[in-house]
C-alpha cells in the first residue's frame, strides 16, 4: 500500500454554534486520486480551508508528509507542495490570464525579491505560464485579461493557476462547477491525464466525473466521514446510499 | 533606461517625453519667460523645484497606493524625518551631504519598517487610522523638540555640503538645486519603473489584486508589502532631505496630516498605479494651489466689468465684494478634484489614452 501524504487526525471546526468540520479524519496516500463528495454544506469547502492555512481549526492535527503542519501559514504550506483551487473564482481580474499562470510560476520558483529584471520578458516564467494554458485549453486567451475571459474560461484559468504551482498534492474544489459540458470534457480528460502523476483531493458534484476518477472517495455529511473506499464500496454502502446517493438520484 | 517611456508613437509617450523635456530644461528657458515678462526666473524655479520634489515624495506613495492599494495616510511623516534628519545634523555643524543623506533615507526606511510592521496586519479604515496615529504622533514628537524650535521650526543656515560642487549662493545655487531635484525625480521614477515591473512588482500588484490567491499561490504577501512599504518611506526621506534644503527650513508642518492628504490627492489627481500619474498630480495641485486665487481674480474682474457693462454697476456689487470670492479658491480647487475623480478615473493621466496593459 501506498504511503500516506496527508494525513487529518479528528479536525473540528465550529461557526458558532454549526460544527462544519466533526472530528473528521482522513488520508490521502501517494498517488491517488481521493474524492471528497457530500451534499451542500457538508463542509468540504471548509475542510479544504482549514487544509490549504486559510481557516485555522478549532481542533485536531493536519499532518503532510510526516509534518504537522496544522499551524502552517497558507503561502508556506504551498512551498512544501500544497495548493488548492477556489469553488468560487478567485482569478487576478485586472492581469492577463497568462500573467496569473506566470505569477504561479514566480512563485514556485522562489521568493520576489528581485527588483530589476522585467517579470513579462522573463522566458523562465512565461514558457512554462503558457505551458500552463495550454493544458486547459486557455492558450488563445492567454493575452486577455483574465476579467474578459468567460465564466468557464475563468473556471479553466482557476484551476491551470492551481496546477502550475506544480504541487505534490493538488486539492480541487468543484473544479467543473459553472463549466459548459464541452469544458467539463475537457477537464475531466485533463484530470484522468493527471491521475497517477499527481496526488489529488477532488471535490465534485458530477458522479460520473467521481466514479471515473476516484481511485478512493469519502463521504461527508454533517462535517463527518461517514464512509470511505474504493467506488465500488462506497456504491454498495448502505448508508452512504440512504445519507447522500439516495437524496442525490432522487434530486 | 529603455522602457520608462511608452512608445513615442502613442500620445501617452510623447506628452510625457514632452513634459520631461520642458521640465529638464527650464533653467534654460526660465531666464528668456523673465525677459518677456511672462515670470521672475528666481520665481519659476524655486516654484518647480518643490513641485519636483513633492513629485518624488507622490512617486513614492504611489508605489504602496497605486501599487500596493495600502492607503496610507502619514506619509507625510518620511519628509518630516528627513527634512529634520538634515536640520538637526546641520544645527550641529554637520553639514555634508554625503552623511546627511544616506542617514534621512536610512532612518526613513527605518520608521516606515516600525510603521508599516504594525499597521500592515491590518485592513482597510483601521490602516488609514493607524497611519495617520504613526504620522501624528512624529508630528507632536517634532513639536515638543524645544531645542530643535519646537512648534516654529528650525531655519537651516547652510544647506547640505556635497564636496563643494554644488555652488552655495546667488541664482547659481537655485538653478544648480533645480537641475539635482529634476535629476533625483528621473531616477526615482526609473526605480519605481523597473520595480513595479520587475517580479517584486508583479508580487505586490498581485497582491492589491487579490490578496487571497497569491497566498493560495504560495506568495508570504505581508513581506512583499512590507518591502514595498520601507522602500517607499526610504525615497519619501529622501524628498524630505531634499526639501529641507529647498526651504531651508525645517519645521512640524512639513509632517501633518494634511501635508499627507496632499499628497494622497496628488496620486489620486495624477492617476494611482501609473508611473508618471504622480508627476502630473504634483504639477497640477501644486499650481492651482498657486495660481488658482490670482486666475479666479482675473476671471472675476472680467465677469464684473461684463455684466456691468450690460445692468448697471450699482445693481451687481462692487468689483471688490466680487474679488473677495476668490478667497474661497479652495472651493474651487475641490470641486476639480471632485470632478477629476468623478470623470476621469484614472486622474490626469487616464486622459492621455490607454496604458500599455497591466
Ligand atoms: N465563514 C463561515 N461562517 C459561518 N458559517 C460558515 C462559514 N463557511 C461555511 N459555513 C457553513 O458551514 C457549512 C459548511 O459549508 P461548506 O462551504 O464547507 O460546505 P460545502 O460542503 O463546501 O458545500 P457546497 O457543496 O455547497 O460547496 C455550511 O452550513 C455553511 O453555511
Ligand atoms: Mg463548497
Amino acid at each position: 500500500m501506498a504511503e500516506t501524504m496527508l494525513k487529518v487526525d479528528s479536525l473540528v471546526k465550529r461557526f458558532g454554534g454549526l460544527v462544519a468540520t466533526d472530528s473528521l479524519s482522513l488520508d490521502v496516500r501517494a498517488g491517488e486520486v481521493h474524492a471528497l463528495i457530500g451534499p451542500n454544506g457538508a463542509g468540504k469547502t471548509t475542510l479544504i480551508a482549514q487544509l490549504s492555512g486559510f481557516l485555522q481549526p478549532d481542533s485536531g492535527r493536519i499532518t503532510f508528509d510526516g509534518r504537522d503542519i496544522t499551524l502552517l501559514p497558507a503561502a508556506a504550506r504551498v512551498r512544501l507542495g500544497l495548493s488548492r483551487s477556489f469553488q468560487i473564482t478567485s482569478v487576478l481580474r485586472d492581469f492577463t490570464a497568462l500573467d496569473n499562470v506566470a505569477l504561479a510560476e514566480q512563485a514556485r520558483q522562489g521568493h520576489s525579491f528581485r527588483f530589476w529584471r522585467s517579470a513579462r520578458a522573463d522566458r523562465s516564467l512565461r514558457a512554462p505560464g503558457r505551458a500552463a494554458l495550454e493544458e486547459v485549453g486557455l492558450a488563445h486567451r492567454a493575452d486577455d485579461p483574465a476579467a474578459s475571459l468567460s465564466h468557464g474560461e475563468q473556471r479553466q484559468l482557476e484551476v491551470a493557476m492551481a496546477m502550475a504551482c506544480d504541487p505534490r498534492l493538488l486539492l480541487l474544489d468543484e473544479p467543473m462547477a459553472g463549466m459548459g459540458p464541452e469544458e467539463s470534457a475537457r477537464m475531466v480528460d485533463l484530470l484522468r491525464r493527471l491521475r497517477g502523476r499527481r496526488t489529488m483531493l477532488l471535490i465534485e458534484h458530477d458522479m460520473d466525473a467521481v466514479f471515473a476518477l476516484a481511485d478512493r472517495i469519502t463521504v461527508l455529511v454533517y462535517g463527518r466521514a461517514i464512509a470511505t473506499g474504493t467506488p465500488a464500496e462506497i456504491r454498495a454502502n448502505e448508508a452512504v446510499r440512504t445519507a447522500y446517493l439516495g437524496e442525490a438520484e432522487s434530486g | 533606461m529603455a522602457g520608462l517611456l511608452t512608445p513615442l508613437t502613442t500620445w501617452r509617450g510623447r506628452i510625457t517625453a514632452l513634459l520631461l523635456v520642458l521640465l529638464g530644461l527650464l533653467p534654460w528657458y526660465a531666464p528668456w519667460l523673465d525677459a518677456a515678462g511672462i515670470i521672475s526666473q528666481k520665481f519659476a524655479l524655486t516654484l518647480m523645484t518643490r513641485v519636483l520634489i513633492l513629485a518624488i515624495a507622490a512617486v513614492s506613495l504611489n508605489l504602496i497606493l497605486g501599487y500596493g492599494g495600502m492607503v496610507s495616510f502619514g506619509h507625510a511623516v518620511y519628509i518630516g524625518l528627513g527634512g529634520y534628519t538634515v536640520g538637526i545634523m546641520a544645527h550641529h555643524g554637520v553639514q555634508d551631504g554625503f552623511l546627511q543623506f544616506p542617514l534621512a533615507i536610512g532612518l526613513s526606511a527605518l520608521l516606515a519598517l516600525a510603521i508599516g510592521a504594525l499597521s500592515l496586519r491590518t485592513r482597510g479604515v483601521y490602516f488609514i487610522m493607524l497611519t495617520l496615529a504613526f504620522a501624528q504622533l512624529l508630528y507632536y514628537v517634532g513639536v515638543g523638540l524645544e531645542a530643535y524650535g519646537g512648534d516654529d521650526g528650525l531655519t537651516i543656515n547652510r544647506r547640505s555640503d556635497f564636496a563643494g560642487l554644488l555652488p552655495t549662493r546667488g541664482l547659481d545655487k537655485i538653478v544648480a538645486f533645480y537641475i539635482v531635484s529634476f535629476v533625483v525625480l528621473v531616477l526615482v521614477l526609473w526605480l519605481v519603473h523597473r520595480l513595479v515591473n520587475a517580479r517584486f512588482g508583479m508580487a505586490l500588484r498581485g497582491t492589491k489584486s487579490n490578496e487571497t490567491r497569491m497566498q493560495a499561490l504560495g506568495f508570504a504577501t505581508f513581506h512583499y508589502r512590507l518591502a514595498a512599504f520601507v522602500i517607499a518611506g526610504a525615497i519619501c526621506g529622501l524628498a524630505g532631505a531634499l526639501l529641507a534644503n529647498h526651504t531651508e527650513f525645517i519645521s512640524p508642518a512639513m509632517m501633518h496630516w494634511t501635508r499627507s492628504g496632499d499628497l494622497i490627492v496628488m496620486v489620486v489627481l495624477g492617476g494611482m498605479g501609473s508611473l508618471f500619474g504622480p508627476l502630473y498630480g504634483a504639477i497640477a495641485f501644486l499650481l492651482l494651489e498657486e495660481f488658482l486665487p490670482s486666475l479666479l481674480r482675473l476671471v472675476l474682474t472680467w465677469l464684473h466689468g461684463g455684466i456691468s457693462a450690460v445692468l448697471g454697476g450699482a445693481a451687481i456689487g462692487t468689483l471688490d465684494a466680487w474679488l473677495r470670492l476668490a478667497e474661497y479658491w479652495q472651493i474651487a480647487l475641490g470641486t476639480i478634484m471632485i470632478l477629476v475623480v468623478l470623470y476621469a478615473r484614472g486622474g490626469i493621466d487616464s486622459l492621455f489614452g490607454r496604458p500599455r496593459h497591466g
